[in-house]
């Protein structure tokens, strides 16, 4: 019979694509449920201090409305009775806000009531009728005034192994003592993930002691723990659907209020309650990329090498949680300095938590690395391609290690090829077209290639097709679609006959989407549930069939009806008599990282190439070019990763160019509320993106050769824009975004 | 919401008020007497429910439909909540980002941007109303030809918008088509290969 087609690498389509451009994908608050009512909250309109009362009885008397819920009138949840626990022992990282449970504000708008009714109408009138009284206290919205106060995060003072300490390797701070040596400040401001899809949850106590909730989130098993925690309840009454997620950027990397508020509600009125947040409330209270503070110091040699670098970031939390991301990793590992100092701090302001965005830390810290970088090749009167390739490392200076794969330098290639990287003239300023100038400019990414623990459920059905499911989610990568494309490869068979099912947390365990590490834990666990789904078939046919008995499983083939051998295909045995004996076709496989971590440094790799014009007259900053280049592996979507790619790309230009939201620190509170204010780049602001793949498999990180996409097609594209600016321009931005008003 | 300054003018409860008098001047003649006094005494919240309802004829997708709706109620409220087309998608509620684009009478329109009860006897066109049966649009197909999305949320106002763009001539450049879906905002950032959609769908010269 005729080979199947190889399915790894291919550009299928998306296997959910028909869905999508038809409507008919279900996000968490499109469930039809009998009985559904609305939820709507209000906010604090204080920053911090106490309620002293809340006026709901207008709302309470509003037509339609069946409950006002406020901290006077909660019920008792569980997992927020903290009564018993030693209260000189506060948790290591605190926790997140309890939804009304006292009378404690902690920041602008959080949620001091939640009013269902029966239509969206009513409750977002009756939401307006609710007034909360209150004693105000002083609060601190900024980070530039906080910086005193700086602390090192919890965790670092209680493991001294954990990568939020201090990293020394050479001397302190030996950039003080070089010859060639420069010293910047770089700020990043506070940036928000705005998916498109609003923060949504629909929930359903199915029974009272029985939760089913349609949710935003990237991680179904996380929500289930947190939630069944929280109500006292086993995680297995409790049930999580997020099949289509409409986007996150890391936003739905964390239970938030909203969801405890929405779930209190539903157990208030007994009636499945659905509850949507509005784009106001998306800055407030589901996290943010954190306002960023960050110094570096580096000297170096005359012809080029890197003497020492010293790093250091103060990253803003909030007042009960202690939020930390990896903003210094790039700097330890990127580059052979011999002297080395990275220092991470925190800064407690009274605002709602941050969570990882896009690239988190790394894209944060990647652009005062690379914007370094940049100004000390400058300052050499050097390329700064040729400055990086002189400090290039082939092994991880960190610690030493080899790395699993880095095709770094080939990425460079690619780039430099296909942006005309040779027109860039050293001397800023040197090229104009018309009104505007033109510049390039480059930036390095990287983010570990990650891997964790997945289990995947495979079964034949009676029509011959095979079904795969786990816990998993997909916000966009196409999730589904690479993993239905190993099972072909693995089964041999048209991916047409095969469904991946994910986004539930009844399926096959699985870890949270984020950290790029999905293809790298869910695909091998994919491949070995369909591997030992053959086998099992081999198995039930060898009953009957003695040229199944000695197959081995590479040899099975399944074909429209029946399981054959590609060394025989005389042999054959109908599905329908496999599934006709006792305990069914059904496997599940966890798949585990094997340890290689221990002896290899394994990381994803990226540069991105911009070219940028800026009005002579305006200071409009216009990204006419932009080329991603990536060693990530092996890719199994050629189609859907580029889309990655791109789509990370464009996340660059609104870091760079536009994105910023701002507080009025008097108040407290955004000024920012809307894509009026907070502007994400739109069609016409993006270019036509470029994107190359080395496309080598990486031979530890898992038998796929995978190492993950998502971050490293983000970080280094800010810098290598504010590099292009520079080009272009003569002039330095080390404050993000680059507006008119710092060109002109 | 709620997040305007402390002092700012509070939001009385101008709905009872509005109920009391300017309603009760002009649905006098519509209402029966007592139901009208039992709304100014307010004795009964459901009697304010019943005559604040407004007759509203809709085509939506084909179909026509008589509805009776709340004056306040968007056309996308009306859509996803009512009528049960959750194709339609809320990215923002204020005309910002193009997730709720429908057609009306063959025009994109933000749906979150205007009332329901404005479009009285008109067209509407939604996700759901775009393929011929089982026969995708030639939109619909580009779009998961060139994999034109990525998370899906944004897409259906997208390809409505897209669908438009061409119907009203502004595809006939890369940069024209950039400025003319400038008003769906894509986070995932499938700009590139949603024009590369509308491109092919031009190019392929079929009617839209």
């Amino acid at each position: 019979m005729k080979t199947p087609e190889k399915q790894i690498g291919a550009p299928m389509d998306r296997v959910d694509g028909r869905l999508k451009v038809t409507g008919a994908a279900t996000y968490s608050a499109e469930y039809e449920l009998p009985g559904i009512t609305y939820a709507v909250l209000v906010g604090s309109t204080i920053t911090k201090g106490r309620i002293t009362g809340i006026d709901s009885k207008a709302a309470e008397r509003a037509p339609g409305v069946l409950a006002v819920i406020t901290h006077f009138n909660s019920p008792k949840v569980p997992g927020f009775d903290t009564a018993g626990k030693d209260p000189s022992q506060p948790a290591t990282v605190g926790g997140p806000i309890k939804i009304f449970h006292d009378d404690k504000i902690r920041f602008n708008d959080q949620p001091i009531a939640i009013v269902v009714a029966d239509t969206l109408e009513r409750a977002r009138f009756a939401a307006r009728l609710v007034k909360g009284q209150y004693a105000p206290e002083k609060h601190q919205t900024n980070l530039e005034a906080s910086k005193p106060q700086a602390f090192l995060p919890t965790s670092a003072k209680k493991n001294p192994k954990n990568p939020m300490n201090d990293y020394q390797r050479g001397k302190t701070d030996a950039y003080k003592a070089g010859a060639i040596k420069l010293e910047q400040d770089y700020v990043i401001p506070t940036e928000v993930h705005h998916p498109m899809e609003l923060q949504a949850i629909t929930a359903h106590w199915e029974a009272p002691d029985r939760l089913t909730i349609y949710d935003k989130t990237q991680g179904t098993m996380a929500t289930r723990r947190d939630f069944a925690k929280e109500w006292g309840l086993p995680e297995e009454n409790v049930k999580v659907i997020a099949t289509f997620v409409g986007g996150a950027f890391g936003n739905a990397l964390h239970s938030w209020p909203h969801e405890s508020a929405a779930i209190m509600a539903a157990k208030v009125v007994n009636r499945p309650v659905k509850l949507m947040l509005t784009r106001e409330q998306m800055f407030t209270m589901v996290g943010y990329r954190p306002y960023t503070w960050q110094k570096i110091g580096m000297s170096a040699t005359a012809d080029g090498k890197i003497t020492a670098i010293t790093h250091e970031s103060i990253g803003q939390t909030s007042s009960y949680e202690e939020f930390t991301e990896s903003t210094l990793a790039q700097t330890r590992m990127m580059y052979q300095s011999p002297n080395l100092t990275t220092r991470y701090r925190l800064a407690s302001l009274d605002i709602g938590s941050p969570i990882w965005m896009r690239g988190p830390g790394e894209a944060t810290g990647a652009f005062a690395l690379e914007s370094a970088m940049d100004e000390m090749a400058h300052q050499l009167g050097i390329d700064p391609l040729e400055f990086r390739l002189r400090n290039y490392t082939d092994t991880d200076p960190e610690n030493g290690k080899p790395w699993s794969t880095k095709f770094l330098k080939e990425c460079y290639q690619l780039g430099a090829d296909r942006i005309g990287w040779n027109k860039r003239q050293l001397k800023p300023g040197s090229v104009r077209d018309g009104d505007w100038q033109v510049g390039y400019g480059m930036g390095v990414g990287t983010f570990g290639a990650h891997r964790g623990a997945a289990t995947v459920g495979a079964q034949l059905l009676p029509n011959g097709t095979v079904l795969l499911q786990c816990a998993t989610t997909d916000i966009g990568p196409g999730t589904g679609t690479v993993m239905t494309q190993i099972a072909a490869d693995t089964l041999g068979m048209d991916p047409q006959k095969i469904r991946f099912e994910l986004g539930n947390s009844s399926f096959p365990k699985a870890g949270t989407q984020g950290g790029s590490s999905t293809v790298n834990s869910v695909g091998p666990a994919t491949q070995q549930a369909c591997l030992a789904l053959k086998d099992k078939l081999r198995q039930l046919a060898a009953v009957g069939s003695a040229a199944f008995a000695s197959a081995k499983k590479e040899d099975i083939i399944l074909t429209d009806g029946y399981l054959t051998l590609a060394s025989n295909s005389t042999a054959r045995v109908p599905y329908a008599e496999l599934l006709k004996q006792a305990g069914g076709t059904a496997v599940a496989v966890e798949a585990k990282p094997d340890g290689a971590g221990q002896k290899y440094s394994m990381y994803s790799f990226s540069v991105h190439f911009a070219e940028v014009l800026v009005h002579v007259l305006t200071g409009e900053v216009r990204v006419s070019k932009l080329v991603s280049c990536a060693d990530a592996g092996t890719i199994i979507n050629e189609k859907t990763a580029a889309n990655q790619m791109k789509g990370g790309a464009v996340g660059g230009i609104g870091m760079a160019l536009m994105e910023h939201a701002i507080i009025d620190d008097r108040y407290g509170r955004y000024i920012t509320k809307d894509f009026a204010d907070y502007h994400v780049p739109v069609n016409a602001d993006s270019p036509d993106i470029q994107v190359a793949f080395v496309n080598q498999p990486d031979p530890y990180v898992n038998a796929l050769g995978t190492k993950g996409i998502g971050e490293i097609a983000t970080i280094g594209v800010a810098p290598a824009i504010a590099n292009a600016v520079f080009n272009a321009t003569g002039k330095r931005v080390r404050e993000l975004p680059i507006t008119p008003d710092k060109l002109v | 919401m709620n997040t305007e300054p402390e002092n700012a003018s509070p939001h009385d409860d101008s709905r009872r008020t509005f109920l009391k008098q300017s309603t009760l001047l002009t649905a006098m003649a519509l209402v029966p007497g007592p139901v009208v006094s039992a709304a100014e005494a307010k004795l009964d919240e459901r009697v304010a429910e019943a005559i604040e309802q407004v007759p509203l004829s809709l085509k939506v997708n084909g179909k026509k439909l008589k509805l009776s709706v709340e004056p306040r109620t968007t056309l996308l409220d009306l859509l996803r909540e009512q009528l049960h087309l959750n194709g339609t998608k809320k990215g923002c509620d204020y005309g910002q980002c193009g997730a709720c684009t429908v057609h009306v009478d063959g025009q994109r329109v933000n749906s979150c941007l205007s009332f329901a009860v404005m479009h009285d006897g008109k067209e509407i066109t939604t996700i759901e109303g775009l393929a011929d049966g089982d026969k995708l649009h030639p939109m619909q197909e580009a779009f998961v030809k060139h994999d034109g999305f990525q998370c899906g949320y944004c897409t259906p106002g997208q390809i409505m918008s897209a669908v438009a763009c061409v119907r009203e001539g502004h595809a006939g450049s890369e940069g024209e088509i950039r400025e003319y879906m400038s008003g769906n905002i894509c986070r995932c950032g499938a700009y590139s290969n949603i024009v590369a959609a509308i491109q092919d769908v031009k190019k392929g010269g079929q009617k839209v």
